[in-house]
């Protein structure tokens, strides 16, 4: 069902995580704005990739991870999650390297996303 | 959509991440350390005119002014704060941090 | 137009708080409507009034102030992000409030706009 009210809303993962919190604080607001049933995507691009990346341990540098939080985002009915096939591929990535099912795109499909926006947030 | 651009291009990869995203007609606005982008005969001119065959690019004055750049690329239009205000009431935003 | 701004990046270490304070001031000359500026990441920073600038700079706490006193323009701080931080109401503005996301959520959807300001 359409509703007007409904806002295309989609956040851009940019950071790589633990090295600076954008990542860490994006994650906490995507979980916020899941609850007011608007229209959400989470893209990663650049370096925001290794934010979903398997194995990894915070142990040893006293930061808690969060990681495995962007699993559960599936359990707040936050289901567009997609991840840039240029930004994988530059690093050496494949979706096996990855914790959250997500599709992989081309540039030009994001681009295409991106327009049907009304709220873009990166973090 | 309107695209912004607030890094050099020569320490952040937000120029060349952008322009992979870009569709065509969008306009794009630099500002802040992102107007280092559109000073001609920088490693960045071509892309910026490349930019320019499909899209129009804006880079804000006082920014520019601040910063001492001057002898923009060809093509690129200089806009103040009320230009940028203009430019996001005919489009929604996409703010390249 | 109805705009939302959100500005993710402390007071003096980036430009982005003046450049958010200029859009706005320019879109209220223009007759646009700002409902509020959200502040996330270290952008909370940008409400203390324990902040004391050299005399002969701008101070950037004083002009939100001044902006949601003169204009109605609702400074919001997130209280996650201010608790991080040790942004608490000792420390606020005036004329700032400390907020949930929620209501960053409530700004996104009632607004023609929300524009991001950040590093």
């Amino acid at each position: 069902m359409e509703n007007e009210h409904v806002k295309k809303i989609m956040h851009v993962m940019r950071h790589a995580p633990h090295g600076t919190i954008y990542s860490y604080e994006g994650l906490e607001m995507i979980l916020i704005m899941a609850a007011y049933e608007q229209d959400l995507s989470v893209v990663f691009i650049g370096d925001g990739v290794y934010a979903i990346k398997k194995n990894q341990d915070t142990a040893g540098i006293g930061i808690k991870g969060f990681a495995k939080t962007f699993m559960a985002l599936d359990g707040y009915d936050v289901e567009k999650l997609y991840v840039d096939r240029v930004s994988l591929d530059e690093r050496g990535l494949s979706e096996e390297d990855l914790l959250v099912d997500v599709e992989v795109l081309d540039s030009s499909e994001i681009g295409a996303l991106m327009n049907e926006q009304d709220v873009i947030i990166h973090h | 959509m309107l695209h912004t651009i607030n890094k050099s291009p020569f320490s952040s990869d937000s120029f060349d991440t952008c322009i992979r995203f870009l569709q065509p007609g969008d306009p794009v606005l630099f500002i802040e350390d992102g107007v280092y982008a559109v000073q001609s005969g920088n490693r960045f001119s071509s892309a910026v005119g490349g930019m320019l065959h499909s899209n129009p690019v804006y880079a804000l004055k006082p920014d520019l002014d601040a910063r001492g750049v001057s002898g923009l690329t060809d093509g690129v239009e200089t806009i103040d704060y009320d230009g940028f205000v203009d430019l996001v009431e005919a489009h929604q935003v996409n703010s390249w941090l | 137009m109805k705009i939302g701004i959100l500005l993710k990046e402390g007071p003096y270490n980036h430009q982005a708080a003046d450049t958010a304070y200029r859009f706005v001031e320019a879109a209220i000359r223009k007759g646009h409507t700002v409902d509020a500026v959200f502040l996330y990441n270290d952008g909370v920073n940008n409400v203390t009034k324990m902040m004391d600038p050299p005399q002969d700079d701008r101070h950037i706490a004083a002009r939100w102030d001044q902006l949601h006193k003169a204009r109605g323009v609702e400074i919001l701080a997130c209280i996650a992000a201010s608790k991080r931080r040790g942004i608490c109401d000792e420390v606020l503005i005036e004329g700032g409030e400390i907020t949930g996301l929620g209501t960053l959520t409530d700004i996104a959807i009632r607004n023609d706009r929300l524009l991001t300001f950040g590093d």
